[in-house]
């Protein structure tokens, strides 16, 4: 069976521990509820068996700076 | 401030040094100095760049081509390019006019297999296959004679063809080359309609896709479809579907998640951009992919995505269907706290921007008094 995760448009989305989440809000300067969103009814979040309520990290490819880090919490959807 | 050089250019670093044999206590000097370099060239806190992104954006838009066709005699797939298509991508419209995917297939195939592969995702209808109809308005049935051979190569099962056919008050027959279809009740206007809708039966393939192409890309071969039909592309013996994309944003949001689809957003608008012949930074499109996804769905640009959901009332009356936004606002009773640019210029402020996002706290010397809290706007 084809995996959505092993699509090359598809960057790697790991889920933070408790407290790997609250380093990052502290070096953000955000509240969790300001980070962008992901819906639960995701793919991606089906298949790595995310929660309503975990905060992803994203670690895009990008072309400007060989790969990117980006935030986005799970919700309802 | 980043305190860090971006992974790229730390990697080319890297390579550099090692190249070059450089000594360890210089290697930190110049990684210094490349991050001074690299900060000067950053956008600084408080700057607008959405303002500079929506310059940098339109500005080549404006000299783009309306037109979309005339390729006279190329092979391939007629997709719609240009400003039409950038307004698709960026109005986050659900079907674009020309869906189209690019199916590769698992490395090692060669150009026979990709071929066959193209075969398999072809739609057939019935009206692919049928040489020849004979309408008998008498006794109500159509014949149609079938091209064996093309059945054959098309791996169909002829028994399938007859059964193929679900359509009520009919009873259709398969002998030697002919389908026989016969209406139970009938009369003879619509045995014509009926004949039309028994073309349309779907034998094999993937619906929708109506046209393949096969073409090289580099050293491989792959097919480009007209007709966009993700899930089901990737069932298919042989499709490599770690590859496989669709222009479609919004299948690719079903598909593969929103991730993916801001992507998409990136890819498709770079490429139109880059087929007209207009350079524009990557970054601006990131940025307008990132601010389209950001609710975990895709968001279009306009009236009735993000410039007409904004907070504040004053940004979205002075953007379009300002009578719509003041009655509205003013039936539910909202207040603009002025926390964005557009509200502070209508209001003649100094805008939250630059050097207009910072308050002077100061302490006089001399005084013991602690510094005022924030300092007075400057309204003049």
């Amino acid at each position: 069976m084809f995996k959505v995760t092993d699509h090359e448009m598809v960057p790697k989305h790991e889920v933070l521990t408790p407290q790997e989440r609250k380093e990052v809000l502290e070096t953000l300067g955000v509240e969790k509820e300001q980070l962008p969103v992901i819906k639960e009814t995701d793919p991606v979040i089906k298949e790595i068996g995310a929660k309503r309520g975990d905060v992803l990290r994203i670690i895009r490819k990008s072309q400007t700076a060989g790969h990117s880090v980006y935030y986005r919490r799970v919700v309802e959807g | 401030m980043f305190m860090k050089l971006p992974p790229n250019i730390d990697e080319e670093l890297k390579l550099y040094f090692e190249k070059n044999k450089i000594a360890k206590d210089k290697q930190d000097a110049i990684r210094a100095k490349v991050l001074d370099l690299y900060r000067s060239t950053t956008y600084d806190p408080e700057e607008p760049i959405g303002i500079v992104a929506a310059q940098s954006l339109s500005e080549p838009a404006t000299q783009m081509t309306m037109r979309t066709y005339h390729f006279a005699g190329t092979a391939g797939i007629q997709v719609t390019l240009g400003l039409p298509r950038m307004l698709e991508i960026f109005d986050a419209r659900k079907e674009p006019r020309t869906p189209t995917m690019n199916v590769y297939l698992k490395p090692g195939f060669n150009i026979d297999q990709v071929k066959e592969a193209a075969e398999k995702i072809k739609e057939v209808k019935l009206k692919d296959v049928v040489l020849s109809t004979t309408l008998d308005l008498t006794d109500m049935w159509i014949k149609c004679k079938i091209d064996m051979d093309k059945v054959r190569k098309l791996g169909i099962d002829p028994v399938k063809v007859a059964k193929a056919i679900k359509i009520k008050n009919t009873r259709s027959e398969f002998e030697g080359d002919t389908l026989t279809v016969t209406a139970k009740k009938s009369d003879v206007s619509n045995l014509r309609k009926l004949k039309y809708t028994i073309m349309e039966t779907h034998l094999s393939g993937i619906k929708g896709i109506t046209q393949v192409v096969v073409t090289k890309e580099g050293d491989e071969w792959m097919i480009n479809t007209l007709g966009s039909n993700l899930k089901k592309v990737y069932a298919v013996d042989g499709v490599d579907p770690s590859r496989t994309t669709s222009n479609n944003i919004f299948e690719v949001l079903d598909v593969l998640g929103v991730e993916a689809a801001r992507e998409a957003i990136v890819k498709q608008a770079q490429y139109t951009m880059e087929e007209q012949g207009l350079g524009i930074d990557v970054r601006y499109i990131m940025l307008l992919a990132d601010l389209m996804t950001l609710s975990g769905g895709i968001k279009a640009i306009g009236r009735y995505g993000i410039s007409g959901q904004k907070s504040s009332v004053l940004v979205r009356a002075s953007f379009e269907e300002t009578k719509k936004h003041f009655t509205g606002a003013a039936i539910r009773g909202e207040s603009d706290p002025l926390l964005g640019t557009v509200e502070n210029i209508i209001m003649n402020q100094v805008a939250p921007i630059g050097t207009g996002a910072f308050d002077l706290v100061g302490k006089i010397p001399g005084s013991d008094k602690k510094p005022a809290k924030k300092a007075k706007k400057k309204s003049k």
